[in-house]
């Protein structure tokens, strides 16, 4: 067979991870990415990362990260990969730190580990707050390492347009824009992987970079791929409120004991050092004694929305609470977390080490993402050698990293994101080369017109995108579809705005054919890739908006009041685990329940037999086509979750 | 509070045309940067004159400091655009690229010669494989907290757009690379090729180029010891030169 080589589109970490195992196997891998990959978006993830190492014998094992994970989810989450991803955890830190990321140290000289959100152990490995850009750099160094030997080459600046398909509908490569000539050609790969990260421009201003559109999985989409639980949006309890962007205050800084606060009084005006400690509200720690300020990330942004809209608590009557650090000192600060209150200083002027910062929700994470597949074995765990891990339903065309959906569920937990990036990419790599090995006819060997033909349908798409001439701006338009999103698709969802919505959606879907293509050059023009970006976070929408109204019900980040299950405050999990087993021998004790937990309970089970399953999404007649998978729930019995 | 803002703009159609300078006026908008400006005038691209322009090119990610990849040239003073807050600036504010790299149009250039250093001075780990072996050396706390500080080097370019060395018609590697290769020469295991390492900057363009202005340490947005870095690696080049001397 003659040479062949794989395509990864995107030099994030989950892009990057691949690429090196990938080459280490020996594969030539050509890595597709819009910027030099050393400025992806994994450079903002800032807490750290998760593996239940227990260096603070704490008692932490791998089977407990995979029950906060499967239980942070909301049940949603596939559990066999979430069993192998943190059975693997512990293996990917020790990978991180003998490839020199300069993770914190203990005294002793261990790897040193703090608490983040969801659990209750020390479990987070981190690099100052700068985490994710550290563990970029070091993938980011390995693979330069294997471009010296030839073995990876780089596109940078160019952007991945669509999947090349034989007539078989099997991916034999991809099409690509050279960002700079305007070029458009294809690139032949035996595989394909779309490591391409998270859609938060969907949104305008997130946490996300500028790179984050999801326009090459929306592409995939259109192209006939399955999308997964597009309308699981995690919206981050705490970020720096910006007009560019909204950046994100880690949730590490409460892992370190910062803690979330507002005046008792409604519309206090005085500065908040003045505010007496009796006459702040420390409202998580109050509402949830045992997880506190580290509950997980949709009940914390929930109870931010609550405490500011509902009881109108917020700092000078905005969507803001106070963040607090100023109870340690300077040298502790600055040592664990000093990047980010760098940039908090940096942005706001203010110094967090003196003054409590003020933080808001923000968009940071899509749950959602490209279908992908894999292969359990009997224990529940993960056949790595299988060519179906990690592939979209497409054949030949692959997803990792934010890209894609299994992992998280209803709710990603803090500091997972970096694991199951890392994880996916060096996990899939050698299922990916067995299948590529095996394929039937080799991309070099695909007759030529396959490949003239595809670039031909996407040179013809941008020559009509040039000649666009209608009175829209389009960097306008996708800012009024934004507010439109954040409006009403956000923490707390309501069916009439959903509803809404969709028909605002479809509005702007006309109007972008009304856009003007306010730059005509032939040379480094960012306009039309913009427009066609724009095209794809309009399909994006539909299907997040779409699946968040069909799903008449509450789980993770994904809240509708209206279907709220109303857990009484005194129930045990537990005693919903009892129920089960008496259900399954087909005799329950009513009267060993509370009337009103039996109640609760009945409810409950109703709704995970309606609800406890994957949102599919397939493009048809122009727009998502909703329909529902059932996801694999065989070793951990889904039961309501509680912090407090 | 002024009702606007101006910026006086450099613009270059393509990497062999000609600069020129270009006004935008826009309304004034509170807790402004210089990229929520260059986006304002994306989304509505008329220059002060009235007339409609193609919308001004740049590059940028994360918008929070740590890519680097909207660095530019403010008035006068190399920085991320994205850190660059309109209400501490002076006015007009003035935006130009970096000079010390080819121009690929407007602000945006090409760093593949910062890139090509990090290759020259093999910036990585030598690892024997991606399975499981275990965990790395322990270290002590003050080896992590100077590791991490260069190890923030985000490939910016601020270092070498401020050094008078550093020019288009030399191939000075440039304290960013210089520092990494001291990052890499104290790892515990990518120092079995520090001496490979001190070779590269014992060549043409390596650290006797160095003409210790000390630009780069002020230029630096993350205030990464880079002179100390530069001595540093001065004295273990010189330390092998005198071993070479008298193992000759």
């Amino acid at each position: 067979m003659s040479k062949q080589r794989v395509i990864v589109i995107g030099g994030g970490l989950a892009g990057l991870a691949a690429t090196m195992k990938m080459a280490e196997l020996g594969m030539s891998v050509l890595v597709v990415s819009f910027l030099p990959v050393k400025r992806s978006h994994s450079v903002c993830a800032q807490g750290g990362i998760n593996g239940a190492v227990n260096i603070k014998g704490e008692g932490d094992s791998p089977d407990i990260h995979f029950y906060d994970t499967v239980k942070g989810g909301d049940f949603l989450a596939h559990q066999p990969l979430c069993k192998d991803m943190c059975h693997h955890a512990p293996y990917v830190i020790n990978l991180m730190d003998r490839l020199g990321v300069t993770f914190n140290r203990t005294p002793e000289g261990n790897l040193d580990f703090r608490r983040f959100g969801g659990t209750l152990y020390h479990r987070t490995a981190f690099a100052g707050a700068t985490t994710g850009q550290q563990l970029l750099y070091a993938l980011d160094e390995q693979v330069r390492h294997y471009e010296v030997q030839g073995l990876v080459e780089k596109m940078e600046a160019h952007e991945y347009l669509g999947a090349v398909l034989n007539d078989d509908g099997r991916c034999v490569g991809a099409v690509i824009h050279n960002l700079r000539s305007g070029e458009i050609k294809a690139e032949k790969g035996d595989a394909v992987i779309l490591a391409t990260g998270g859609p938060g421009l969907v949104y305008g201003r997130s946490t996300n970079s500028m790179v984050c559109t999801g326009t090459a999985v929306t592409s995939a989409y259109l192209q006939g791929a399955k999308y997964g639980n597009g309308e699981f949006i995690q919206i981050h309890p705490s970020a720096i409120p910006g007009r560019d962007k909204l950046r994100l205050m880690s949730e590490s800084a409460r892992g370190e004991g910062g803690r979330v606060w507002v005046p008792k009084k409604a519309g206090d005006t005085r500065k908040p050092k003045e505010i007496p400690e009796a006459e702040r509200f420390y409202f998580l720690e109050e509402r949830y004694p045992l997880f506190g300020n580290l509950v997980p990330r949709d009940v914390g942004a929930r109870e931010i929305y609550d405490i500011c809209v509902n009881d109108k608590l917020g700092v000078n009557g905005e969507m803001k609470v106070y963040l607090d650090l100023t109870h340690h000192t300077r040298e502790f600060l600055d040592h664990r977390l000093g990047g980010i209150l760098e940039i908090y200083e940096k942005f706001t002027g203010v110094d967090p080490r003196e003054e409590p910062m003020e933080i808001f929700p923000a968009v940071h994470y899509s749950m959602g993402g490209i279908w992908t597949d894999y292969t359990r074995t009997d224990e529940g765990l993960i056949d790595h050698q299988s060519p179906q891990n990690q592939m979209t339903s497409i054949t030949g065309l692959y997803a990792a990293g934010e890209a894609d959906y299994q992992y998280h569920g209803g709710n990603r937990l803090g500091a997972n994101s970096l694991l199951s990036c890392i994880y996916t990419g060096l996990m899939m790599s050698p299922g990916v080369l067995n299948y590529v090995k095996n394929v039937t006819q080799a991309a070099e060997d695909v007759p030529e017109t396959v490949y003239t033909a595809s670039v031909k349908k996407w040179q013809e798409s941008y020559t009509n995108i040039n000649s666009m001439n209608g009175n829209e701006n389009p960097y306008a338009l996708h800012r009024e579809m934004a507010e439109e999103m954040i409006s009403n698709v956000l923490i707390v969802r309501e069916n009439e705005k959903l509803k809404s919505t969709l028909d605002k959606i479809n509005e702007f879907e006309s109007r972008w054919k009304n856009v003007k293509c306010v730059d005509t050059t032939d040379w480094s023009n960012p306009v039309p890739s913009f427009i066609n970006q724009l095209w794809n976070m309009i399909q994006l929408s539909k299907i997040i908006t779409k699946g968040a109204l069909l799903r008449d019900e509450f789980r993770g980040s994904h809240y509708k009041p209206e279907f709220d299950l109303n857990q009484p405050s005194d129930f045990r999990p537990e005693t919903y685990l009892e129920f089960e087993k008496q259900k399954e021998t087909g005799n329950i004790q009513e009267d060993a329940f509370a009337p009103e937990h039996l109640a609760y309970m009945e409810r409950f089970s109703e709704n995970n037999i309606k609800w406890l399953k994957t949102t599919i999404a397939t493009y048809q007649n122009g727009g998502p086509d909703i329909s529902y998978e059932a996801v694999d729930t065989s070793l951990i019995a889904p039961r309501p979750r509680k912090y407090d | 509070m002024p009702d606007t803002v101006t910026f006086k703009i450099k613009r270059q159609d393509s990497e062999s045309s000609s600069s020129y300078w270009e006004t935008f006026t826009i309304p004034y908008v509170p807790n402004s940067n210089v990229i929520s400006c260059l986006m304002d005038i994306q989304a509505n691209p008329i220059n002060a004159k009235g007339e409609e322009v193609t919308p001004v090119v740049w590059e940028s990610n994360c918008l929070e400091e740590v890519c680097g990849a909207c660095t530019m040239v403010i008035n006068g003073k190399v920085h991320q655009s994205c850190s660059a807050l309109v209400d501490q600036l002076e006015k007009p504010i003035k935006l130009e690229p970096m000079s010390k790299f080819p121009v690929v149009r407007d602000l945006a250039v090409d760093r593949t010669r910062m890139f090509s250093a990090l290759k020259k001075v093999q910036a990585w780990v030598n690892a024997d494989g991606y399975h499981d072996l275990g965990p790395g050396d322990r270290l002590p706390q003050k080896h992590q907290e100077t590791a991490y500080k260069l190890s923030e080097c985000m490939t910016c370019g601020c270092c070498v757009e401020a050094c008078p060395q550093y020019s288009s018609s030399n191939n000075f590697l440039g304290a960013a690379a210089i520092s990494q290769s001291r990052l890499f020469n104290m790892h515990p295991t990518a120092k079995n090729m520090a001496s490979e390492r001190l070779d590269t900057l014992m060549q043409e363009g390596g650290i006797a180029d160095c003409g210790n202005a000390q630009n780069c340490v002020e230029a630096c947005p993350k205030s990464i010891p880079l002179t100390e870095s530069i001595a540093e690696m001065g004295r273990q080049v010189s330390d092998k030169l005198w071993h070479n001397i008298f193992k000759a």
